[in-house]
């Protein structure tokens, strides 16, 4: 059952001279296995080889060749399901879906229609603003990938790549649960860090290892159900987003005009930005589905099932609720550290042994912040986890101020380096000698008696001598040992 | 002494052990009356060259004794198995020139072994056929005539180029393939012995696809123990195949000569069909008291589904043969006709490749498939394929294997069926019963009927136990003393 009775936030709602629409959307996921080898062949996956360099005599479907199903794949696709708190079939099985095209050398395509590895599942979608949704998982079921049609190299002729043709998919459907591109784009978000938490796909969208179907209709908000339409293969979230839009402001637009969606599969222009027909239902091909007599059923011991269960790593949600609950993070913060596994695992490594709260604003302000400015990945950053890890523990233990200690960030990231030695080399070296800070205040008091003696009537200026103490102590001494000792010497 | 291609396969190898003879010898033997036998259209390539190459190898590792089971043994090859370097055509035009460049599992198996491949054997055109008229390089014709007539016969189908070369003595053995009978039918029309192994007991790796449910590659040959010997050689797991069975080979030539004491032989009722001649009803009755006269406990036993067979049959082989052949488009190998777009270049390519037969079936299959008839036809086929399948478990439990007769009828004449499909298709009312379940089943040669032509006993046995088969084949054709020939005419 899907949730056909939520109704959207009504920020979402489509407002227009008529009154109000919600939208309704369905996503197809294509994820593809983070495999060395297709699902039925030996051939390699590897993206940019190439054109036709990994093509095995099966996968170029050579009379008598039969497909031999690689048991990695199957395992990945348990996995991802159990990711997703799917029901995993332990009876599953493989399907022909035939239809004839030049990039399909079987003439069908061998996928799992009517006894998927994957059943039912639920995920639970944040929205970067506290509020989470949960989406209806349909299914998940794998297949194999067609090679590619190059339509743009000769005027008259269509050339073939078959280096993708087997590469293993895996189809992750939803319940039609989402009501907004913002939501959509959630879901994608939460199902790409998902795989990537798993290795069961690398999520690239850029290279097309997801990419998403999207099902659109409209509706009045809480009215009936509208008729939808499919737009195939969009790759990023951002056309993701825009199809959406744009594919719902278009059916709206019929609907006003008085006329009637038709149920039909739409291509999303990436220059435009809009949809326009790929085949209506009229021209929808007749895949004459039946089971690939050619293997044998998938069938999984509950022993096998047990092992890969106790194989998994720590997922999203659970590592959340261990950051909230043990490391005493915010909600959002803990949200923010644990959407991507790297992410993750880079706080992991700055907070063991530190204060995790401090790390934790450490990662989120400095490290993401910066990562953020100069559009650098998590993985190319030029600061180790190691050495963060090292100017946190540095600030716990006071030997450096948290002003110093993004002195000592910036220096790592244009020249490197190892920070505490940085801070020992330069002095960055917090001053908490008492009598070399007392020092540096008498000759700031002996120098500005008149600041002095207005401090009494207005303690809001002793701020002026905590600055003056920075500049002459460049930044080093201690602000706590400084606030004391001017104090003591200007209030008492 | 007769010459060396009237031997049997076990009788060669003796005398290649014996040293009475060399492989280049009896290799040579067979090219020889292979060339004398253009009439019989049995073979589509003659590999000569190789074969002698292959004999020499092999004289040369019988010379330091390290010699495999079938070591220097000619043998003819259906042209539905992909032989590397050598063309290979599924009897159809569509493929073309296609050499493939890879080799076939069961074939690879025999020439592991030391056999000689002496060519590729005509066949019905992707093995669609039980009169091998449907071939697009011609009919075989069977080297058997009725007395005194000078008609040509059809050697059944679809391996009728591997029954054809066997009974005319232009190899040892051959190897073919069975899909609803299309071996154990050829051998009945040629006086051969034939086996259809249990689904899985040989890989299908390499054998250029029908319907992989059903299909399954399996030996003909002049005798049941060179079956066996054949056999042996051909089967083994494979994990290339997905559904080949990971099993141990028995030595199924040691069955053959086993004692039947005590064994129960079951005769199914259903079996006697209307209509059926009553010559075939005599074999049969032979067969019966020849098994008895063995020690074996006869049982009339029931298989209630069988009429339900041969159209179950119809609906799951060309639902599987029009996806299987959907790879045949014209794009990477074979016959290419270029039309105006890319769905006339599929049309013109397929409707210039295929021949009449082949296109029924892919049309036949596509409908059974499509949105709307799938539950009526396929599904349901399937639920009398569970059903047939059951019926023989329940029979197992009452007897040890079943004996019926191979075919309806001896070989008839060329063109007598070829328009009328569904007269073909009767053809293989015995024999399909087994392939849906997935059972072994031999036909060995019982007698001439009055016309002289050979008539077929099929014995079918429980899966993985062609040993069974092997043994009541055996003593069917020691009982029988087969051991007509067909007259010389060619």
């Amino acid at each position: 059952m899907f949730t056909a009775e939520r109704v959207a936030d009504k920020s979402d709602w489509i407002t227009t001279e008529t009154g109000d629409w919600e939208i309704i959307i369905g996503l197809e996921i294509h994820a593809q296995v983070a495999s060395k080898a297709k699902l039925f062949s030996g051939a390699a996956t590897e993206y940019g080889a190439e054109p036709n360099t990994q093509v095995s005599l099966v996968d170029a479907a050579m009379p008598g060749l039969l497909p031999v199903l690689n048991e990695y794949c199957v395992e990945q696709a348990v996995r991802t399901g159990m990711g997703m708190k799917a029901q995993i079939n332990a009876f599953s099985r493989f399907d022909r879906k035939n239809y004839f095209y030049p990039d399909l050398p079987q003439g069908y395509q061998i996928s799992q229609l009517y006894h998927p590895i994957v059943g039912e599942g639920e995920m639970l979608v944040e929205l970067g603003d506290g509020e989470a949704i949960t989406v209806g998982i349909e299914r998940l079921h794998l297949e194999q990938d067609a090679g590619k049609s190059i339509h743009d190299l000769d005027p008259n002729a269509t050339y073939v790549d078959l280096n993708r043709c087997g590469v293993a998919l895996m189809e992750i459907v939803s319940k039609p649960d989402m009501r907004s591109a913002r939501e959509a784009a959630a879901y994608v978000r939460k199902l790409r860090a998902l795989v990537r938490y798993l290795g069961t796909c690398d999520g690239d969208m850029e290279k097309g290892n997801l990419r998403a179907d999207v099902n659109v209709s409209v509706r009045r908000p809480g009215g009936d159900l509208g008729t939808r339409c499919e737009i195939k293969n969009l790759n990023s979230m951002r056309f993701i987003q825009h199809a959406i839009e744009y594919e719902a402001r278009r059916q709206i637009e019929i609907l006003e005009d008085g006329g009637e969606i038709d149920q039909e599969t739409r291509l999303y222009n990436t220059d435009t930005g809009e949809t326009r027909t790929m085949r209506s239902k009229e021209d929808a091909h007749d895949y004459r589905y039946f089971p690939d007599p050619d293997l044998l059923p998938v069938k999984l011991s509950k022993e096998w099932l047990d092992n890969v269960a106790a194989d998994l790593p720590e997922l999203p949600d659970e590592k959340k609720i261990r950051y909230v609950k043990d490391f005493g993070l915010s909600d959002y913060d803990a949200s923010v550290l644990v959407s991507d596994r790297e992410k993750a695992a880079y706080y992991e490594e700055v907070a063991d042994g530190n204060d995790k709260k401090l790390a934790a604003n450490w990662v989120l302000n400095e490290v993401f912040g910066k990562l953020n400015k100069e559009n650098v990945e998590i993985n190319d950053c030029p600061v180790s986890s190691a050495a963060n890890k090292a100017i946190v523990g540095m600030i716990s233990d006071d030997v450096i101020s948290g002003k110093i200690a993004k002195q000592v960030f910036e220096i790592c990231w244009t020249e490197g380096g190892e920070p505490t030695a940085i801070v020992e080399e330069r002095g960055l070296k917090q001053v908490t000698d008492t009598g070399a800070i007392e020092a540096m205040i008498d000759d700031i008091i002996a120098a500005n008696p008149d600041q002095a003696a207005k401090v009494k009537d207005k303690p809001k200026t002793l701020g002026w001598f905590v600055g003056q103490v920075m500049q002459a102590s460049k930044g080093k001494a201690n602000p706590q040992a400084v606030n004391k000792l001017l104090r003591e010497k200007l209030l008492d | 002494m007769s010459a060396l291609n009237d031997l049997t396969l076990a009788g060669a190898l003796k005398g290649l052990a014996a040293k009475d003879f060399s492989s280049r010898e009896l290799t040579q033997a067979h090219l020889d009356a292979m060339g004398a036998a253009g009439q019989l259209n049995a073979y589509l390539v003659t590999t000569a060259e190789r074969a002698l190459t292959m004999a020499d190898a092999s004289d040369a590792r019988r010379a330091n004794a390290k010699t495999g089971p079938l070591d220097g043994i000619p043998l003819g090859i259906k042209d539905l198995f992909c032989t590397k370097g050598v063309r290979t055509t599924a009897g159809s035009k569509i493929l073309g020139d296609f050499t493939p460049p890879y080799e076939s599992t069961v074939s690879a198996n025999l020439w592991r072994d030391g056999a000689v491949m002496l060519g590729k054997l005509n066949m019905d055109e992707f093995a669609m056929g039980s009169s091998n008229e449907n071939s697009a390089f011609g009919p075989v014709v069977n080297p058997w005539r009725a007395n005194g007539e000078t008609q040509a016969l059809v050697p059944g189908g679809s391996s009728g180029g591997s029954a054809a070369a066997v009974a005319a003595n232009l190899c040892l053995g051959a190897t073919a393939t069975d899909t609803g009978g299309s071996i154990r039918q050829p051998a009945s029309f040629t006086g051969t012995v034939g086996v259809k192994p249990t689904y899985g007991r040989c890989s299908r790796y390499g054998i250029v696809a029908f319907a992989s449910s059903l299909d399954q590659a399996g030996p003909i040959t002049r005798t049941v123990e060179d079956a066996a010997i054949m056999l042996r050689s051909m089967s083994g797991y494979d994990p290339k195949d997905s559904t080949s069975i990971n099993a141990d080979v028995p030595d199924f030539a040691a069955a053959c000569t086993r004692s039947l004491k005590g064994l129960r032989i079951g005769i199914p009722k259903e079996y006697r069909v209307e209509g059926m001649p009553a010559e075939i009803e005599k074999i049969w009755a032979d067969g019966i008291d020849w098994l008895r006269a063995e020690g074996c406990e006869i049982v009339d036993v029931s298989l209630p589904h069988t009429q339900y067979a041969l159209p179950a049959y119809y609906i799951i082989a060309p639902a599987e043969a029009s996806s299987n052949l959907a790879r045949y488009d014209g794009m990477r190998y074979g016959v290419r006709v270029d039309g105006a777009d890319l769905t006339e270049t599929y049309e013109k390519s397929r409707g210039a490749g295929f021949g009449e037969e082949v296109r029924r079936r892919i049309m036949i299959g596509a409908y059974v498939l499509s949105a709307g008839f799938y539950d009526a036809y396929y599904i349901r086929a399937q639920k009398v394929r569970a059903r047939i399948a059951e019926d023989f478990n329940a029979v197992f439990t009452q007897c040890d294997a079943l004996l019926t007769p191979t075919a309806p009828s001896a070989a008839f004449g060329i063109n007598a069926k070829f328009n009328d499909p569904i007269k073909m298709y009767l053809n293989d009312i015995f024999t399909v019963t087994a392939n849906l379940a997935g059972l072994p089943g031999i036909s060995v040669p019982a007698s001439l009927d009055s016309s002289g032509l050979p008539l077929g006993l099929q014995v079918i046995g429980k899966a993985m136990d062609e040993e069974t088969c092997f043994a009541v084949g055996g003593a069917l054709e020691r009982a029988a003393g087969f051991n007509a020939k067909p007259g010389k005419w060619w």
